[in-house]
C-alpha cells in the first residue's frame, strides 16, 4: 500500500504544504528573537520615559506636602513681611479662581465643540473642510496668542483686567481640543445607527442628540477632561489679562488668582515661605491633571465596557 | 418589461385573502406605486425604470443576484438615499396618492409611515430593550408613558419577543442573541405603527430557527402591515411573498425590472426566460 503512494507523483498541494510548515518553524527561532529585542527596547524607552515623569512627582511630593492641608487649601494668602517671613497663607484665592475660569469656560466650550465636532463628523463640504484646518491650527498655536487676543479684544476694551477675559482665552483653548476629540468619537460611531433612527421618522438632530452622541460619550467625556486638564494647568493664556487677587472672589468680572499663576508668582518670590507655598501649589495641580487624565480612561473604558 | 396590463391594475380580484401563499391582489388600492424608477450614483445608473404596484396588506418580495440594485431600489421608498449625496432617485413613486418626492410630504413623516428593518440587527447599543422599542415613538414627539408602554407590548408581541424579554425590560439591547435583536428592529419599526415595512435581507445574518420564526412573523404581520422584502433565499421569497419582483443587471450592470408579477406565477410560469434561468439557479 505504501509503496503504490511512493510511486505516485508527488502531490503539488501537498509539496505546498510541507515547505510553507518547514518555512514557517525555521523562521519562527528569528521571530521569537526578534520579538524579544523589540520588548526589551519598548520597556527600556517606557522607563525611559518615566524618569522625567516620576522625579518630578517624586520632588513636588518632597517639598510640597509638608505645606499641604484643609486650610492652606481653603485660606487666603498672607504676604510676609519682614517681621513675619515664615507665615504661609493658603491658596484659596487661586483654588476659586480656577474653578470659576476653567468652569465657565469648560460650560461654554463643551456643548460648542460637541455642536462643531457633529457638524464636522457630518458635514461634506468646503466650509466643513476650512474649519477642521482652523481647528487643527487653534490647536497647535502657541497658547500665549490666545491671552494677547483676549487682552487686545476684552482687557482693553473693557479697560480692566478680569476673570472674564481669563475664561474667554481658556475657552478658546479647549473649544478646538474637544471639537478635535468629538469628530473622532462621532465619526466612530456606526452608521447604520444614524440610518436606523432617521428610518423610524426621526429629524436628524433628534438623532444626533438621542443615539449618536450616548454612543460617542466615551470618547467625548475623555476629550472634556483632556481638555480640562490641559486648562488647569496653563498659564500662558491668563497671564496677561487675569490680573491679581489676593482675596477669595467669585465675581468673573473682577481681577482674579488662579493656581498656575500662583506658581509663576510665589516661585519668583524672595521669600522661601512663598517657595514652599509655590511647590504646595505645583503638587496640587499635579494630582488635579493626573486625576482628569487617569478619570478620563477610566470613565471611559468604564462607560465602552457598559455599552457592549 | 414583460407585465400586462391586467397586473398593474388594483382591483382585478374579489376573492377575500385567506392564507400568505394566495397570490392575487386585494379589492383595496395599492399600497405604493413605483413608475419609470431609476436610481443613479454619480451619473451612474445603479437601477433603472422600475414599475409595479406594490399591493396593501401583501408581502412583495425583491429578488435578483447582487448587485442588480434591490437594495438601492428599497432605500428610495423611504428617501434613505437623501443622505447620499451621489445619488439621484428619477421617476415617480406614489404612497397612497402622494407622491413621496414630490414635496407635500417631509422625508420625517413618510419614514415614521415607512419602516424599515436592515440587514444586520442595528439596535441602539446605549438603549435599554424597552427604550429601543418606544425610540420610535419618542423621536417623533410621543411622551405618553401609557401609550408608550401599551405600544411596546404589542410591537413585542407581535415580533414574538414579548415572552422571553418581558422581565428584563431595563437590559440592555446588546445582551439579546442575534435572532433576538433583528426581532427587536422589527418590533422598534413596528410600534409605530408603519403602513409599509421595508425589510432588506432580514435573515441573512440568522440561524435557521430565527430565520422560521421571522418567515412566520411575515405573514402574520401581513393584516397590520404591507411588507416589501429583499432576499436571496429563492424558498423565501416563494414561502413568504404574494407578488415578487424580479431584478437583474442590463449590459451595462445597472439594475432593471425583468419581470414582476405573483409569487406563483414567477416561480411556476415565468414570462421571461432569464426569470427561469435564474429561479432554477442556472445563473446569479
Ligand atoms: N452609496 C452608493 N454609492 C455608489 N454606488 C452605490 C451605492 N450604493 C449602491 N451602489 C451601487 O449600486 C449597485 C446596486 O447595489 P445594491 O446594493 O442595490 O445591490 P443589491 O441588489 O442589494 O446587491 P446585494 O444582493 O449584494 O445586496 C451596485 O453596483 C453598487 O455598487
Ligand atoms: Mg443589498
Amino acid at each position: 500500500m505504501t509503496d503504490v503512494l511512493m510511486d505516485l507523483p508527488p502531490d503539488p498541494i501537498l509539496e505546498r504544504r510541507r515547505v510553507i510548515q518547514e518555512t514557517a518553524s525555521k523562521k519562527i527561532g528569528r521571530r521569537q528573537l526578534n520579538s524579544r529585542i523589540l520588548s526589551g527596547v519598548f520597556g527600556l524607552t517606557l522607563v525611559l520615559s518615566l524618569i522625567p515623569l516620576v522625579s518630578v512627582l517624586a520632588t513636588l511630593i518632597k517639598r510640597g506636602v509638608g505645606v499641604i492641608s484643609w486650610g492652606f487649601l481653603t485660606h487666603d494668602p498672607i504676604q510676609p513681611t519682614l517681621i513675619n517671613q515664615n507665615a504661609v497663607g493658603g491658596i484659596g484665592n487661586a483654588m476659586v479662581g480656577s474653578l470659576v475660569v476653567d468652569g465657565i469656560a469648560a460650560l461654554v466650550a463643551v456643548p460648542l465643540a460637541i455642536l462643531i465636532g457633529l457638524y464636522l463628523a457630518e458635514t461634506e463640504s468646503r466650509t466643513a473642510n476650512f474649519m477642521r484646518a482652523i481647528t487643527e491650527i487653534m490647536t497647535g498655536l502657541p497658547s500665549i496668542l490666545l491671552g494677547v487676543f483676549a487682552y487686545i479684544y476684552i482687557v482693553l476694551t473693557m479697560k480692566a483686567y478680569s476673570g472674564f477675559a481669563a475664561i474667554v482665552a481658556i475657552t478658546f483653548l479647549m473649544v478646538p481640543v474637544i471639537t478635535k476629540a468629538a469628530e473622532t468619537a462621532i465619526r466612530g460611531v456606526p452608521h447604520t445607527l444614524r440610518e436606523a433612527g432617521l428610518a423610524l421618522g426621526a429629524r436628524n438632530s433628534k438623532v444626533s442628540r438621542g443615539v449618536i452622541l450616548p454612543v460617542a460619550a466615551p470618547g467625548l467625556i475623555t476629550g472634556v477632561l483632556l481638555s480640562l486638564a490641559r486648562a488647569v494647568g496653563e498659564t500662558a493664556p491668563i497671564l496677561l489679562v487675569i490680573g491679581i487677587s489676593g482675596r477669595t472672589d467669585w465675581n468673573p468680572f473682577h481681577q482674579m488668582s488662579a493656581l498656575p499663576l500662583d506658581i509663576y508668582q510665589d516661585s519668583a518670590s524672595g521669600y522661601a515661605s512663598q517657595q514652599q507655598e509655590a511647590w504646595g501649589i505645583a503638587l496640587v495641580l499635579v494630582v488635579a491633571v493626573l486625576v482628569l487624565s487617569l478619570g478620563s480612561r477610566f470613565v471611559a473604558a468604564r462607560m465602552r465596557r457598559e455599552q457592549r | 418589461m414583460s407585465m400586462t396590463q391586467d397586473e398593474l391594475n388594483p382591483t382585478r380580484d374579489t376573492e377575500p385573502i385567506t392564507n400568505g401563499q394566495s397570490a392575487v391582489s386585494t379589492l383595496t388600492p395599492p399600497a405604493m406605486r413605483l413608475e419609470n424608477v431609476s436610481v443613479s450614483f454619480n451619473g451612474r445608473t445603479a437601477v433603472r425604470d422600475c414599475t409595479f404596484n406594490v399591493a396593501s396588506n401583501r408581502v412583495t418580495s425583491l429578488i435578483g443576484p447582487s448587485g442588480s440594485g434591490k437594495t438601492t431600489l428599497l432605500r428610495s421608498l423611504n428617501r434613505l438615499h437623501d443622505l447620499t449625496r451621489s445619488a439621484k432617485v428619477e421617476g415617480k413613486i406614489m404612497l397612497g396618492d402622494i407622491d413621496i418626492y414630490g414635496g407635500s410630504l417631509p422625508p420625517t413623516l413618510l419614514r415614521s409611515r415607512i419602516g424599515m428593518v436592515f440587514q444586520r440587527p442595528n439596535p441602539f447599543p446605549t438603549m435599554s430593550i424597552y427604550d429601543n422599542v418606544v425610540s420610535g415613538l419618542r423621536f417623533n414627539g410621543i411622551k405618553k408613558k401609557a401609550l408608550l408602554d401599551e405600544a411596546a407590548e404589542s410591537a413585542l408581541i407581535s415580533a414574538a419577543l414579548w415572552d422571553s424579554v418581558s422581565s428584563r425590560l431595563k437590559a440592555h439591547g446588546s445582551t439579546l442573541s442575534g435572532g433576538e435583536q433583528q426581532r427587536l428592529c422589527i418590533a422598534r419599526a413596528l410600534a409605530v405603527e408603519p403602513e409599509i415595512l421595508l425589510m432588506d435581507e432580514p435573515t441573512s445574518s440568522l440561524d435557521p430557527i430565527s430565520t422560521q420564526r421571522i418567515e412566520e412573523l411575515m405573514v402574520e404581520l401581513k393584516n397590520r402591515v404591507t411588507i416589501i422584502i429583499v432576499t436571496h433565499n429563492m424558498q423565501q421569497a416563494a414561502r413568504v411573498s404574494d407578488d415578487c419582483a424580479f431584478l437583474l443587471m442590463g449590459e451595462d450592470r445597472a439594475g432593471e425590472l425583468i419581470e414582476f408579477g405573483p409569487t406563483t406565477k414567477i416561480f411556476n410560469d415565468p414570462s421571461d426566460p432569464r426569470t427561469l434561468d435564474y429561479i432554477q439557479g442556472r445563473f446569479g
